[in-house]
């Protein structure tokens, strides 16, 4: 059944089952293979893109649940990486391995969106669901506070 | 020696140049210093247009290597490091050298040969400049990938001169002058990873996000229990499923004896292959197998716990080492502590599962991999498709976490097979509760330790006996243990014993193996001594240290080497870390508050850390405050990431204290992360890393920085507490994490 899908500004239709899961339209159907897979059960956050604006693990998000709704994936953040928290992930070298930055990194703008100045029970909050394997933890904190002080533009909801 | 070590100079098409190395003995190179008998291989290529392109050698698994490694090359070489392309090379050990990435052996194994591969292209370039101008080499210098002639006031940059250079004969490596350390502009400096810009923008660049034109994707319903086989499945009725193309029954190479291998062999399961990932993986959902279970069916975690209790009572099977009268030095202690250690079974859980990508054309194998190990892995795909390795081109992903689990490569003969099979491009990807399920574990074990203090507290004796699994002597993969494990040496009673048993599962190395366990058992304990000495562990460790290493007798004193545990070092890095936790003046005396240190040497690196816990009267332990001091050498070569992977190590430590692997019937309780937990961010605490910089050379960081922290802890929630930790994970000890 033909799903009508709005990703990173661009309309476009895809023919799967509507329960297929957000994260395999994204990266075996677009293409897009920013937003990872890590345990397929909401656990890890690897997944995570937004969904008008909210974090969402696109693992356990139907694909029909994401029509008529805005879907921003790391690819579509910015043209060419300069969004703040790009930026800040940069500067402070925050990956390791880097597979569950995409998902820290959508995480992370989503708190920046509604809690523009985050202290770090809120940060502890916001990406309580995103697990790094490597422990890139404290780099990600430093990095939120260096783009909220840079300033992380209001996304869209 | 042999003197003959070759660089190898080829010139480029639009006049640049490539050098390469000849035939060259890694290891060899490293014990001696100097590289020679290089193969050609184009670590550094320089184009017309002053382009520079630095080959990284090996896998890149989040340690960093993709930039330490090129880092060297670089300094030496004298460009800047922002003009450096830095490019992955494929797996060509005969070029490269080694291209594995274990054991933190990436920085010691390239310190020498790499920055000499960089001097030598420097010294070739400034010859041709020299020629060029028709002065003394000895005149030129170089900056920022320029030769400079003060004199006269010429320069020129690399890419000008690199048709002449290519012309010019290659100096022997062991007679190129490399730079005074303190002019260092590259090493030393934090350069953020080569990779960091696109994994902020997403770019495909992990095994996972390999796509190839008419590629299939694949999932292996593995079996239940470990050795299980396939009697009958539904393949027909899977077949007709949306997206299908192929249902394979693999019947596997397993042979089940009383010593599982790390790399035992294809395992049995059905792999199912479709159009896309998802297709196969739901497809799943209808599988129905009929298995025969096996010999491993009749294994339980409770079963093994009881047997390790009897063996524990028991005659030890092995000696590891023993010296001095330890039962006499007991019987004439004024103390003697007794305790039983014991851990878990416990998997590597990479963010990234299980995978990879290979084509199967004309009898020849394309593979792009993520093995930490891709060697290894090749010769094994070679064995198991009968073909010839260099019938088997491996390219390198970045790899989504390592931590010792892609040092096997069961998913590269796997996808190998299946590439075969299916005679299109295929990517296997495991699902997440076959990782779990089907890890190479790191082994469990059970410690019986006692030990005397004379009348002063000093340690006087101390006997050890592990309970593992193997079979006689042998222990499995990643759970050796050594005869220098601490205090061994330091003390003047000494006996280590081992008695392994027989255990149908695989297991592996884990980042740190050994030392992931050993340090908690042995850095625990003897803050138990030190309590029952009434002495500050850190003094009572300090001493033990001060102590006349003991050589046992019939035994030649071994030559230190960078292997072998320099006290100094050691306490040096106590010392240091005491210093910026404020050891000496902590508080005491609060309960449900309270300071651990603990301190470990391995591979080549020493690390001592201090954890601040408070716990809580439903025994939830928050991790308040970490301090790390460690000691790798002379040089942190890329600071800000150093500093990483000591964030890294405590964090993947803290996980390991809450996870556990248990079977029941044979079969692995846990299947994802809610049942293997890693720590989240509000379970991190701040960490902070210091470095006490020595005069060696410098050793990896992969794996020295996490042993410490699982005592620190431990010992901290004692002196919060009064309870000891003594059997892992936490829980079975009656604490959480908070």
């Amino acid at each position: 059944m033909p799903l009508k899908l709005t990703v990173n500004n661009v309309a476009t239709t895809v023919d799967v089952p509507p329960d297929t899961p957000l994260l395999w339209v994204l990266r075996d159907v677009l293409n897009l293979k920013g937003a990872k897979y890590g345990c397929g059960m909401g656990i890890c956050g690897a997944c995570t893109v937004l969904l008008a604006g909210r974090a969402v693990r696109s693992c356990m998000t139907h694909v029909s649940a994401a029509v008529g709704q805005p879907i921003t994936t790391i690819e579509g953040l910015s043209p060419d990486g300069l969004h703040p928290v790009q930026v800040a992930w940069e500067a402070l070298d925050v990956p390791q391995c880097g597979y569950c930055q995409s998902g820290q990194i959508l995480a992370a703008t989503a708190l920046l969106a509604h809690t523009p100045h985050p202290t770090d029970a809120e940060i502890d909050s916001a990406m309580n669901g995103n697990l790094c394997r490597c422990g890139t933890y404290p780099r990600i904190r430093q990095a939120i506070h260096e783009a909220a002080q840079a300033g992380a533009p209001a996304q869209k909801s | 020696m042999n003197r003959r070590s070759f660089l190898q100079m080829s010139a480029l098409a639009g006049g640049g140049f490539a050098l390469g190395l000849y035939e060259m003995p890694w290891a060899q190179a490293q014990r001696r210093g100097v590289p020679r008998n290089l193969k050609p291989a184009s670590f550094i290529r320089i184009a017309g247009d002053g382009t520079v392109t630095i080959m990284a050698k090996s896998p890149e698994i989040g340690q960093g290597v993709k930039n330490t490694l090129p880092m060297m090359i670089a300094e030496e070489l004298d460009v800047e490091w922002k003009a450096v392309r830095v490019e992955q090379a494929d797996l060509d050990e005969a070029s490269y050298g080694g291209q594995s990435a274990g054991g933190s052996t990436s920085t010691p194994n390239n310190w020498q040969p790499l920055r000499r591969v960089g001097a030598a292209g420097r010294q070739m370039l400034v010859a041709a400049a020299a020629s060029n101008w028709g002065v003394d080499a000895a005149e030129c210098t170089t900056q920022a990938g320029r030769v400079l002639h003060a004199a006269s006031g010429r320069s020129a940059g690399y890419g000008e001169l690199a048709v002449k250079a290519a012309t010019l004969p290659v100096p022997p490596l062991d007679q190129v002058k490399l730079k005074d350390p303190k002019d260092y502009r590259i090493i030393g400096k934090s350069q953020p990873g080569v990779d960091t810009h696109a994994i902020v923008m997403g770019k495909p660049l992990f095994g996972i996000d390999m796509s190839l034109p008419g590629m299939l994707s694949a999932v292996i319903a593995k079996n239940p229990v470990f050795g299980a086989k396939v009697k009958s499945a539904n393949v027909e009725e899977i077949k007709k499923l949306p997206g299908v193309r192929h249902v394979l029954v693999i019947d596997g190479t397993l042979e089940l004896g009383s010593f599982i291998d790390g790399e035992p062999g294809m395992e049995p399961g059905v792999a199912i292959v479709a159009d896309t990932w998802w297709q196969a993986q739901s497809a799943r959902k209808s599988l129905k197998v009929d298995w025969d279970l096996g010999p491993g069916a009749a294994q339980s975690t409770e079963g093994f716990k009881t047997k390790a209790a009897e063996l524990l009572k028991g005659t030890p099977a092995n000696t590891v080492r023993s010296y001095g009268d330890v039962d006499g030095a007991l019987k004439g202690a004024a103390k003697v502590v007794e305790a039983v250690y014991e851990y878990p079974l416990i998997a590597h859980g990479t963010l990234e599962p299980m995978g990879s990508t290979a084509v199967y054309k004309d009898g020849k194998l394309e593979m792009w991999v993520t093995s930490q190990a891709p060697p290894g892995g090749r010769a094994l795909v070679a064995k198991a498709m009968g073909i010839p390795e260099s019938d088997i081109t491996v390219h390198m992903c970045r790899i989504g976490g390592g931590f010792g689990r892609r040092l096997m490569n069961d998913y590269m003969v796997e996808v190998a097979w299946l590439a075969k099979q299916v005679r299109v491009p295929v990517k296997l990807l495991w699902a997440r509760e076959d990782d779990i399920s089907h890890d190479a574990y790191r082994p469990g074990g059970t410690h019986g330790l006692k030990a005397g203090l004379d009348a002063q507290g000093k340690l006087v004796a101390w006997s050890q006996h592990l309970i593992t699994y193997g079979d006689g002597k042998r222990i499995v993969s990643g759970g050796g243990i050594g005869g220098d494990e601490f205090p061994s040496g330091y003390t003047p009673n000494y006996g280590l014993f081992m008695t392994a048993m027989p255990l149908i599962l695989r297991c592996g190395p884990l980042r740190a193996p050994g030392g992931n366990a050993y340090a908690w058992v042995g850095q625990s304990f003897l803050d138990e001594l030190a309590v029952a000495a009434g002495r500050d562990p850190l003094e009572f460790q300090l001493e033990i240290l001060s102590n006349t290493p003991v050589t046992a007798s019939g035994q030649e004193p071994r030559a230190k080497g960078p292997g072998d545990l320099n006290p100094e070092r050691l306490a040096g890095v106590l010392k240091l870390v005491a210093e910026k936790s404020g050891w000496v003046t902590r508080k005491k005396g609060t309960p449900g508050h309270g300071f651990g240190i603990a301190a470990y040497f391995c591979h080549q690196g020493y690390f001592a850390e201090v954890a601040e816990v408070s716990v809580d009267k439903d025994n939830k332990v928050t991790v308040n405050h970490v301090w790390a001091a460690g000691d790798v050498g002379s040089q942190i070569i890329n600071p800000q990431a150093a500093e990483s992977m000591g964030y890294g190590g405590v964090v993947d430590g803290l996980s390991q204290m809450a996870q556990e692997i248990t079977l029941d019937g044979g079969v692995v309780q846990q299947t994802n992360f809610h049942q293997h937990p890693l720590i989240r961010m509000r379970q991190t605490p701040p960490i902070e890393v210091y470095w006490r910089k020595t005069d060696y050379s410098p050793t990896g960081l992969g794996e020295p920085t996490l042993p410490p922290i699982l005592p620190a802890v431990g010992n901290a929630i004692f002196a919060a507490t009064g309870k000891r930790v003594r059997t892992l994970p936490l829980a079975r000890s009656g604490f959480s994490w908070a």
